[in-house]
């Protein structure tokens, strides 16, 4: 039995981790690494970067086509697909988001992790509201943290 | 209890309305139930056991377990589930008194119709679709008073291929089967009755006689169909613990209803119990309504739904606790807390290991169980398949069962998701009319691609317990010469 199937968190290994170069550009990383019979991310994709054997495949993400536009992570019905591009000094993370309040560009959220602890603060960049209520939200977070990020907590 | 904003959902609360329970007024809003009226009036206690006088709570929210039956306008034993609240109704709970033996001489209407289709869920409504679209007369009768069945609570998005609706949710594919059945409707091809139980099969032969009633409005139907489809889904699981019974356990599905379709919150605190896919995703929904959830404890050595969905609430802050479960829930008259505690491998709790969770409300999410007690009483082939969630119909590739012109489809079949029941209702569907119109290359083709993909759905993982199941009923089908 693999971790995750007892805990429910994935771990860093489990990913296939883009390269630096890659994630300068941004790129869409692919959080779900079960077969389950699932594809609308391989549609969604304008640039046909993402690719799967058949429905039940995990899918694949080539981060060399891979534009970061996010139109998957705003689709998949599992929330499992983040965009991560690193700047200079600090990781843009655009994450799905379905809570209440929304957060607002400019405002300072909680930085999470995958079990939801608190790792810092971060700035929120932009928030795209969708038709069907799934917002992108992308927060900006210290470097390092660029694989460890995955959720915020709106503080107000 | 109502919530008033939700990231997902809008709750259109625009005419208020007052009924009486027990003698006192209560506020409700005009598409509400009794019962979930009641719930957000802060009424928990719904009924008491005829023996002991235990109280009872809302557990399945979609008239299928009986704990909430009240004298409504007179009307002996309403499930108040189920039942709209309307302006000026008068409510009784726990009459300790007989109905008069004297029936009060319903309005009798017949039907005769090609196809008729019980349970408009999403196998129900798909199959009546199908039927519909080819020129055979379809009645769709269900019990709950708005079509969709389960799916107009199902507020996440569905997984499964693009071409079948995967990414969008389950409430909005409701919305999109409803206007297709509306649409034939108009046409007059389906005919349409929701709050009508059908209560009986009273023979066959070239056609099926079958008793139906609104029981509300005071109509019984006689119903003379040449095929029926049954689409009637499936009800929660109990679990046996101390205190099982108490008010602020509920089924998971019940409270999906409560909060999702009626925006009312279960309660503050929340131990969620099972986590399969069920579990996770109505305790993130819990999460959306603004409901805590202290954790989700699971008997299994691991979690059984997708993973996806464990991630999503695991960053959320939600501890997911396998080899766990709950030992007892206590308090007094309704939940207060609850013992859970660690399993070992043979399945004992683990002496030192219990933990006191304090939580108003628990909810069952430990598997479903086939609704298919018409078939049995229709007299088909049966039998107990595990991997199928109990007894089921046993049935042909094409979803006819053993008795000739009776149909099964969806949960009813053996319990799966959403998006095979809409695929094994139209089989169904199209099943029937073959039968009705005879087979062509078109419908043979059809029917390739419905098969095709329902197969499809069910090859990876996580599809081996349906698949299992199928295989087992479609082998004893063959046996059967079905």
């Amino acid at each position: 039995m693999k971790e995750y199937e007892r805990t429910g968190v994935i771990s860093i290994e489990e990913i296939r981790v883009p390269s630096e170069e890659q994630l300068k550009r941004g790129v869409a990383i692919t959080e779900c690494i079960q077969e389950i019979p699932c594809n609308p991310c391989v549609d969604a994709c304008p640039v046909n970067a993402i690719s799967m054997e058949d429905i039940n495949s995990p899918p694949f993400v080539d981060y060399d086509r891979c534009t970061g536009c996010a139109q998957c992570a705003a689709v998949c019905p599992g929330l499992a697909i983040f965009v991560v591009k690193l700047e200079d000094e600090s990781a843009l993370i655009t994450l799905p988001y379905e809570f209440l309040p929304l957060p607002e560009k400019g405002e300072e959220v909680e930085a999470l992790d995958r079990e939801g602890r608190g790792v810092g603060k971060a700035i929120v960049r932009r928030v795209v509201k969708k038709k069907d209520n799934t917002a992108l939200v992308t927060v900006s977070v210290d470097r390092k943290l660029a694989m460890d990020v995955r959720n915020i907590r709106v503080l107000r | 209890m109502r919530i008033d904003i939700h990231p997902i959902l809008q709750f259109d609360r625009e005419r208020e309305i007052s009924f009486l329970y027990n003698g006192n007024k209560i506020k409700a809003f005009e598409g509400e139930t009794i019962a979930s009226a009641l719930h957000a009036a802060g009424i928990k206690v719904l009924s008491h056991s005829i023996k002991l006088n235990r109280p009872r709570g809302f557990f399945c929210g979609i008239g299928k377990c009986s704990s909430c039956l009240m004298r409504v306008n007179g009307v002996p034993n309403v499930r108040t589930c189920i039942t709209p609240v309307e302006d000026g109704m008068v409510v009784e709970s726990d009459v300790q008194q007989l109905p008069s033996a004297e029936f009060p001489g319903s309005n009798k209407e017949d039907i005769s119709v090609d196809i008729l289709v019980v349970g408009a869920g999403p196998a129900g409504i798909s199959a009546a679709i199908e039927a519909g679209k080819r020129g055979v007369s379809v009645l769709l009768v269900d019990e709950n008073p708005m079509l969709g069945g389960q799916l107009i609570k199902q507020t996440h998005k569905f997984f499964g291929s693009r071409k079948e609706r995967a990414g969008t949710r389950g409430i909005k594919i409701a919305e999109e089967l409803e206007e297709q059945v509306r649409e034939l409707e108009k046409n007059g091809k389906v005919k349409i009755l929701p709050g009508t139980s059908v209560f009986g099969y009273y023979g066959g032969g070239s056609s099926h006689m079958l008793g139906a009633a609104n029981k509300m409005s005071n109509v019984m139907y006689h119903i003379n169909a040449k095929k029926v489809i049954f689409a009637c889904g499936a009800q929660e699981n109990m679990l046996s613990f101390p205190g099982n019974d108490l008010p602020g356990v509920y089924g998971a599905g019940g409270v999906q209803t409560l909060m999702n379709v009626y925006g009312i919150k279960p309660g503050k605190r929340v131990l969620m119990i099972g986590a399969g896919n069920v579990g996770l995703i109505v305790s993130y929904q819990l999460l959306q309504a603004g409901v805590e959830v202290d954790r989700v404890v699971e008997a299994m050595p691991r979690i059984g739904g997708y993973s996806v969905h464990a991630a999503k609430l695991r960053r959320n802050g939600v501890p997911i606790y396998t080899s766990h479960s709950v030992k007892e829930v206590y308090g007094k008259d309704r939940v207060e807390g609850a013992i859970v505690a660690k399993l070992d491998e043979n399945w004992n709790f683990v002496e030192g290991s219990e933990e006191d969770v304090k939580c108003d409300t628990v909810c069952l999410a430990v598997g479903l169980t086939p609704s298919a007690r018409l078939l049995f009483q229709a007299g088909v082939k049966r039998d107990y398949i595990p991997e199928a969630g109990g007894y089921v119909a046993i049935h042909n590739m094409e979803m006819e069962t053993s008795v000739k012109g009776i149909y099964v489809a969806g949960d009813s079949s053996g319990i799966e998701e959403a998006s095979t029941a809409m695929l094994e209702g139209k089989i169904a569907g199209l099943s029937a009319s073959i039968s009705l119109t005879g087979r062509d290359s078109s419908t043979t083709a059809k029917m390739e691609e419905y098969i095709k993909t329902l197969e499809e759905m069910r090859r990876g993982p996580f599809g081996s317990k349906a698949r299992e199941a199928k295989r087992k009923i479609l082998e004893e089908a063959s046996n059967e010469g079905i």
